[in-house]
């Protein structure tokens, strides 16, 4: 009897998820690539998706973006803030619409851009990023020549921390950033230990402990950005950046033994998207602006801690002549 | 995780003091001859090993690289998504079931506006689980709404809502093969008890890689996180059924199939609601943890206040998830309480056959008249916020403990403290640990204190990181973990002491520890750099914070089940209370103090990956580094170290006799 029951569950179960399958596949294709998020455009049809990186930067385009978006062209905006290369993928599925600030990806652009053609190019940002390494001003001042990579070796001991063990500390941040600096360190025999923050939020914190006792500190980090007003820094000058060099290091990531290149940043949109032609995908190509710009907004976001929406309103109020460039055409 | 692992019903540790002998007894017996038959086996392997291959880190010939595996995996993933019929005809469906069905329900939560969501959430919350309960469902809402937090609160209950109603359905449906099979249970059995070590992140990885970024993928994982206790709670309910009961009800000629339902199912309906009452915890803690890979709501709110450096702002986006966590949990409970009791809550006009048109009713007209206000949404005149003040405070207090205090030193000086004399030379020295040599002290660890199998899956988990090629991190990570479970250990068991010595001590700390173990981990992130810096000893801060409330609540609850008598006898003997705590309690709150240890190195390897946020390096960065950019071999290789650390870890320090009663 037992043995009899437990035959006929098998077959049931067997059946049932036979059935289940059958009628999924009834429904016939369905494209996980082109299903938005559940929360996306509650309230009304036109809609929008941006997506917002960590760093606040990117946050002030998305804001103002989506400020006018939304007062201007009547969309309902949504922003998903995801890390830089799932982000490229959220876009290439068309679950973001456009990627406001990019750093260079050259994998990931070569291979939607160019080959799936699933993502298109958005045109300049107006805004050229910079990565380097930095010690506070108050520092660099008392001793001007730690500003030549040739002489860090002479501070390392006075970058000592326990992390870095008896070597100078080079703070690195979030490890979704680009960085080479393990390569440098090691190719300019230099008498330092990388020590990863893990997070922009966590570097940031420690620099502004160290600011405040005034402490020496060497860190990676990247312009614009609105800690440069709180907290002035200034660069070390690594060996200039030239093309052989960046080839080498496109072959070989340890042999890289120059600074970082200047990046004009760049906008990308999703394909389908920018096809649309829609007035917010005209806006969002049309979208241009200056350091200044993008850090007065930063700065009203993270160091005056005001609602992005807010910090966005009072650069549109301030700036029409900028903005209304960006509308498209009636 | 922590809040479902080591909520007070499951780690009750039972019958303390019979298993107490029982553990020494065999302790005594076995332990000598384990270690011989271990010496032997390593006299005659280690020099063949080690000629072999070198001692010191993991032999390079032992290991197999597989990032080269994943990497294929992933792009041909990329390459397929759109075209593959597994993909169009499966995956896709299921991604879009659950985009269908969150959507749904957030739609109609919109609809019902912030009235009618209010009015039916304490309704219910007044019905199931009384008035007090019911205040505080209340109360919350009111209180999201007033930090302006109510458009996420209302994304995250949708997730939760779906969520937590296909977790259960799973998890029942495992619970009930595994309840009337033995086959079943036994092959389910291991399956459960190893997910349940599993840190959260380590989910969310493979997920991202099939579904990329966004809510199927988010929604997914929780599902797989939290089903398990389900499934693990119901089979036990089916078993522990009352032999007598089940043999009337057979005597009578029940079949089958009415025996499952009129005996087996009701009489395990405590453990089917305090199954219920876990899943919903695990749901809720991972739902948040999921906005790492995009899953909208409060934790994303969380996460995106981080990026600013803004305690403020992330903290008014996790009082509302402490909130919801308190609500549902005590909900729940009380639910399972008053089943036993069989009698309803609320008021006169809410019982009976009429109370859910009731409901429906109140709630009807909370939605009319929230319509005629016209204010769906919470209206933003009346929100408050709290950031400023709370930033400022955050400014003030690390001001002044970050250093300079005379004497104690400041924050930052102890952090480079114990960097430097404990996690230092801790990592160096498992560094330098021969690589057979830490194999044999696992095995002979596991051994001792459980059987060759757990031993066995000890070591081979152990091995699995060697040949995964990540062995010097994995340490690393190791000595990080053993570090802050020390602390962990010490401060926790002194606290629990206290409180099971006062109760007002322990109503004091009751919502403490309540709060501690819901609020989001990311929250620790800033507040703990800001007081020890960056780098490894914030990251066993944050696990030390995490994982402490369950250990002060095992030992507390542990110490108070000691028999009365025991402790009369003492007293009457003259036994001061000193003598008392270490001569009796302490021996016999033993398998408290057991599980205390094993539940703080689950909870403390939880935290490893939110350590790598904040510089603690290893294993935890690789996850993050692999989630965030793209890179599936180096994530998902780390992720499986950091699952066989935790198998490892658990092994070691879990008697198999408790086994018996874990869950139950």
């Amino acid at each position: 009897m037992t043995r009899i029951r437990k035959r006929t569950t098998a077959v049931g179960a067997t059946a049932l998820t036979g059935a289940v399958l059958l009628a999924l596949s009834g429904c016939g294709k369905a494209d996980m690539t082109k299903q938005t998020s559940p929360f996306a455009a509650a309230a009304g049809t036109k809609t929008v998706t941006l997506s917002t990186q960590t760093w606040v930067g990117a946050q002030s385009n998305v804001a103002v973006a989506k400020y006018l978006l939304e007062h201007e062209l009547g969309y309902r905006v949504d922003t998903v803030q995801v890390d830089e290369t799932p982000a490229w993928d959220a876009l290439s599925q068309g679950r973001v619409d456009a990627i406001m600030e990019d750093w260079g990806h050259p994998a990931q652009e070569k291979l939607y851009v160019d080959e799936k053609k699933t993502i298109a190019r958005g045109g300049d940002l107006g805004v050229d990023g910079h990565i380097g390494w930095w010690v506070p001003k108050y520092w660099a001042d008392k001793h001007p020549d730690v500003l030549n990579w040739k002489n860090l070796n002479k501070y390392a001991k006075e970058l000592k921390t326990a992390e870095s063990g008896d070597k100078g500390q080079l703070m690195d941040g979030s490890p979704s950033y680009v960085t080479n600096d393990k390569a440098l360190v090691k190719n300019l025999k230099l008498d330092y230990e990388v020590v990863f923050a893990g997070s922009e939020a966590a570097q940031i914190t420690q620099m502004q402990q160290f600011a405040k006792e005034k402490k020496p500190f060497l860190t990676y980090w990247y312009a614009p950005h609105w800690l440069f007003n709180q907290l002035p820094l200034k660069e070390v000058k690594l060996p200039k950046y030239t093309d052989e060099c960046a080839k080498k290091g496109e072959k070989d990531p340890e042999s890289i033994d120059c600074a970082y290149p200047t990046t004009p940043l760049q906008k990308f949109l999703n394909a389908d998207f920018a096809k649309g032609n829609s007035s917010a995908a005209k806006f969002l190509k049309n979208f241009k602006w200056t350091t200044e710009d993008q850090n007065y907004v930063s700065e009203l976001i993270a160091s005056q801690h005001l609602p992005a929406d807010e910090a966005a309103a009072r650069w549109v109020k301030k700036n029409p002549d900028v903005w209304k460039k960006w509308l498209p055409k009636k | 995780m922590s809040a479902a692992t080591t909520s007070p019903a499951t780690t009750a540790p039972g019958t303390a003091s019979a298993r107490t002998a029982r553990v020494t007894a065999s302790l005594r017996h076995g332990a000598l001859g384990k270690l011989l038959i271990l010496a032997v086996a390593a006299a005659v392997l280690v020099p063949l090993a080690s000629a072999k291959w070198a001692s010191g880190t993991w032999p390079h010939a032992l290991t197999v690289d597989l990032s080269g595996p994943f990497g294929d995996a992933s792009t041909w993933i990329v390459d397929n998504r759109d075209t593959h019929w597994f993909f169009v005809y499966f995956l896709g469906h299921l991604s879009n079931g659950v985009v269908v069905s969150v959507r749904a329900v957030y739609l109609c939560l919109l609809a019902l506006g912030w009235t009618g969501v209010t009015a039916l959430v304490t309704l219910v919350a007044w019905r199931v689980a009384g008035l007090r309960i019911a205040a505080t469902a209340l109360i919350s809402l009111l209180v999201s709404g007033v930090l302006g937090m109510w458009v996420p609160t209302m994304q995250t209950i949708a997730l939760m809502v779906v969520s937590v109603l296909v977790s259960i359905a799973v998890g029942a449906l495992l619970g009930l093969a595994g309840g009337l099979s033995d086959r079943m249970f036994r092959l389910l059995r291991p399956v459960l008890d190893t997910m349940q070590v599993l840190p959260a992140f380590a989910y969310l990885l493979p997920f991202v890689m099939v579904f990329g970024i966004g809510v199927p993928a988010a929604l997914l994982a929780t599902v797989i996180y939290a089903a398990p206790p389900m499934a693990r709670l119901t089979a036990l309910g089916l078993r522990g059924a009352d032999a007598g009961v089940l043999e009337a009800v057979s005597s009578l000629g029940a079949t089958g199939r009415q025996r499952l339902l009129t005996a087996r199912l009701p009489l395990a309906r405590k453990e089917l609601l305090l199954g219920i009452n876990q899943t919903i915890m695990m749901a809720l803690s991972m739902v948040v943890i999921a906005s790492m890979i995009g899953a909208a709501g409060l934790g994303d709110r969380v996460y995106q206040a981080l990026a600013s450096v803004d305690v403020g702002a992330a903290l008014a986006a996790s009082i509302p998830i402490v909130l919801l966590a308190v609500v549902m949990d005590r909900t729940t409970a009380k639910a399972g309480e008053r089943l036993g009791a069989d009698k309803s809550a609320g008021p006169s006009w809410l019982r009976g056959r009429l109370v859910w048109p009731a409901v429906a009713v109140v709630t009807a007209l909370a939605v009319v008249a929230g319509r005629l206000t016209g204010s769906l949404v919470w209206p933003t005149a009346s929100v408050i916020d709290i950031a400023p003040p709370v930033n400022h405070f955050k400014e003030w207090m690390v001001d002044h403990i970050y250093s300079g205090i005379p004497v104690l030193g400041g924050t930052a000086d102890w952090a480079a403290g114990f960097t430097s004399w404990v996690l230092n030379p801790l990592r160096d020295g498992l560094t330098a640990l021969p690589w057979w040599g830490a194999l044999l002290i696992v095995a002979a660890l596991a051994w001792v204190i459980g059987t060759w199998r757990t031993a066995l899956t000890a070591t081979v988990a152990l091995a699995v990181i060697g040949v995964l090629g990540v062995w010097v991190p994995s340490m690393n990570t190791l000595s990080q973990v053993l570090a802050a479970l020390v602390v962990t250990l010490v401060v926790g068991i002194g606290v629990g002491v206290l409180a099971a010595g006062s109760a007002r001590m322990e109503k004091i700390l009751r919502p403490v520890l309540d709060v501690c173990q819901t609020m989001p981990q990311f929250v620790y992130l800033i507040p703990v750099v800001a007081l020890f810096g960056v780098g490894r000893a914030p990251a066993a801060a944050a696990a030390v914070v995490y994982a402490l409330p369950a250990v002060i609540r095992i030992t507390t609850q542990g110490l108070r089940q000691v028999s009365p008598a025991a402790m009369e006898s003492a007293q009457s003997l003259g036994a001061t209370r000193w003598q008392q705590l270490r001569q009796v309690q302490l021996p016999l709150a033993r398998p408290a103090l057991l599980l205390a240890v094993n539940q703080g190195v689950v909870l403390v390897l939880a935290v490893v990956i939110i350590g790598g946020l904040v510089g603690g390096g290893a294993l935890g960065y690789d996850v993050v580094a692999g989630l965030s950019t793209g890179d599936l071999g180096l994530g998902m290789i780390a992720g499986i170290a950091i699952v066989c650390l935790g198998l490892m870890l658990d092994r070691v320090t879990q008697p198999t006799d408790r086994r018996a009663g874990k869950g139950a």
